[in-house]
């Protein structure tokens, strides 16, 4: 069980009305991994992610959560079948405090949401102390945190992440890469978005390259960071 | 010195503001509610308050006539109030719901129209005239009138502002205890805040936009039957007449935040009313004339040095 498929994409076209952007992405997501996928600007990451979500049209394929169909849901069925999703940006409600935010990402849930806070302030014990803080006073890595603690309030069956160290200084960076690891190790499998190739292969069991709408390249982690074309293409490599 | 400076002010300028000012903040709640959650300016929302009054009023006529009991305005608003969210519930789903995809403007429009509607409609109904809403002269109340006496202050302030102030004050309470202790008032916090975030976060928005027409009718109504209990009487404009004012309100304490709204109100109302005391001279400071017009340069200064309000609101 443990190795089954959370997510598992297969053959997608996706996009904006009638804009095709994703032309036949196949992509999984196994119940222990991390997966990131990678790629320049305008490849069509973030896109990945929202069909997932049901946040845009999708025109063919599949996408199969723990087996089950999930093709066209509407965004709150999807939270509520537990994906945990953390927005590139926006992803916080500033003017609510982080406790309050928190039970906003509880929304769908019925039972044990107290129980759920006091493992999310296990989870990220800096958001504990400034609970009844207003998330918008906090930091930009503080405010991942509680970006990722509120999508975390869903019994998560997968997280999908769009970008989270985008803006952030490197020491950030490192600590976002330490907790997604974290999240993963709890038993929440993990799809990544990423600008930031290097990190994200480097903390991730999978990766894949996408270019223009389709996977170029897909292999482990170390495999990808050792690839001289994804070396060259994302990693700043000059050989 | 209270004869001849504190006696005039509280009793004549400083009182009457306050009312107002809290007839113009039940107003504007509703406004920068709607403004925030639902993002469009809601023109019909004065009629809304006018319609609540005539209902009212209507509800205090049949009990009396038909089972000779007469009702105070507010227990004969509670109907009213039912009444009213559900015509807004209505409008909504018929005439704003439609455009909510498209532009902004079309919805602002459709509100527009909606006044028109509304006004006609209770034109044809009540008619066009004014109607007395209680009759007789409002005296001031007996015990606060010896007591303040006994203390040569002595303040004349008829039962009907004490309904309005502390009516008022138990709104805010409530309003207060449901935005910030219930999950309701939190998502309705949260879909202002960010309506994208709040859609991928599973929060059902169609119930926080009742939600929403729910609390802002309730106060449109509280408003509409607070000004006809302080003029005594109703008539199809009283709406539209506080509208430019209400939205000064919102404005001045910042679109999206209820409690600036009230803080709004309250300035605006007591702008409005200082601004005709005798504060240099014998003469009023400006013609009462132009009294409406100093919520209307309020909005003007408030937007130009401050956009956000005081309470820093949402900006669109």
């Amino acid at each position: 069980m443990s190795d089954s498929k959370a997510l598992d994409i297969s053959n997608l076209h996706a996009g904006y009305g009638e804009t095709e952007i994703l032309k036949g992405i196949n992509l999984s997501v196994k119940s222990s991994e991390i997966v990131a996928i990678i790629g320049p600007n305008g490849a069509g990451k973030s896109t990945v992610v929202k069909s997932v979500l049901g946040l845009l049209n999708v025109i063919s394929g599949n996408i199969s959560l723990n087996g089950e169909n999930i093709v066209g849901i509407a965004p709150d069925k999807a939270i509520k079948l537990g994906i945990s999703y953390v927005p590139q940006t926006h992803n916080i409600f500033p003017n609510l405090t982080i406790t309050e935010n928190l039970e906003m990402g509880a929304w769908t849930r019925t039972t044990g949401i107290s129980e759920r806070i006091d493992e999310m302030f296990e989870l990220f014990p800096d958001l504990k102390v400034k609970r009844n803080k207003v998330a918008g006073s906090l930091s930009g890595g503080q405010r991942q945190m509680v970006a990722m603690a509120k999508a975390l309030m869903v019994d998560s069956k997968i997280m999908l992440l769009d970008e989270p160290t985008a803006g952030l200084s490197p020491k950030f960076q490192a600590e976002i890469f330490r907790t997604i690891k974290r999240i993963n190790k709890n038993g929440v499998p993990i799809l990544l978005v990423e600008q930031n190739a290097k990190q994200a292969l480097e903390t991730a069991d999978k990766g894949y390259v996408l270019v223009d709408g389709s996977n170029k390249v897909e292999g482990t982690g170390k495999d990808l960071i050792n690839d001289r074309n994804v070396a060259r293409m994302f990693l700043g490599s000059k050989d | 010195m209270w004869e001849t400076f504190g006696f005039e002010f509280v009793n004549f300028y400083l009182i009457p503001g306050l009312v107002l000012g809290c007839i113009y903040a039940l107003g504007a709640i509703g406004i920068t509610l709607t403004f925030s959650i639902l993002r469009f300016a809601n023109f019909a929302h004065g009629e809304v308050m006018m319609i609540g009054a005539y209902f009212t009023w209507t509800a205090m006529i049949l009990s009396n006539d038909l089972f000779g009991v007469p009702l105070h305005p507010l227990v004969a608003a509670a109907p009213a109030v039912i009444l009213a969210i559900g015509l807004f519930i209505l409008v909504d789903r018929y005439f704003y719901k439609p455009f909510r995809s498209a532009s902004t403007i079309r919805v602002v429009m459709a509100s527009f129209g909606m006044m028109l509607i509304i006004r006609s409609f209770v034109q044809a109904v009540w008619g066009p005239n004014q109607l007395t809403f209680v009759p007789g002269i409002a005296k001031p109340n007996e015990m606060v009138k010896n007591l303040t006496a006994s203390i040569d202050m002595m303040i004349l302030v008829p039962n009907k502002h004490f309904w309005i102030i502390a009516g008022t004050l138990i709104i805010m309470l409530a309003l207060s205890w449901l935005l910030t202790k219930t999950k309701i008032g939190k998502g309705m916090r949260a879909v202002s805040d960010s309506p994208e975030l709040a859609k991928v976060s599973g929060i059902d928005v169609e119930i926080i936009v009742k939600a929403t027409w729910f609390v802002g009718g309730f106060c449109a109504v509280a408003a509409g039957v607070f000004l006809a209990m302080d003029l005594q009487m109703l008539e199809t404009t009283m709406g539209f007449r506080m509208l430019l004012p209400m939205f000064a309100a919102a404005i001045l304490g910042g679109i999206g935040r209820p409690f600036g709204a009230v803080i709004g109100g309250l300035v605006i109302g007591l702008a409005e009313e200082l601004s005709v005391y005798p504060w240099f001279g014998n003469g009023s400071l400006i013609s009462p004339g132009y009294k409406t017009g100093v919520a209307f340069t309020i909005m003007v200064i408030m937007l130009v040095i401050r956009p956000s309000g005081l309470f820093k609101g949402r900006l669109f």
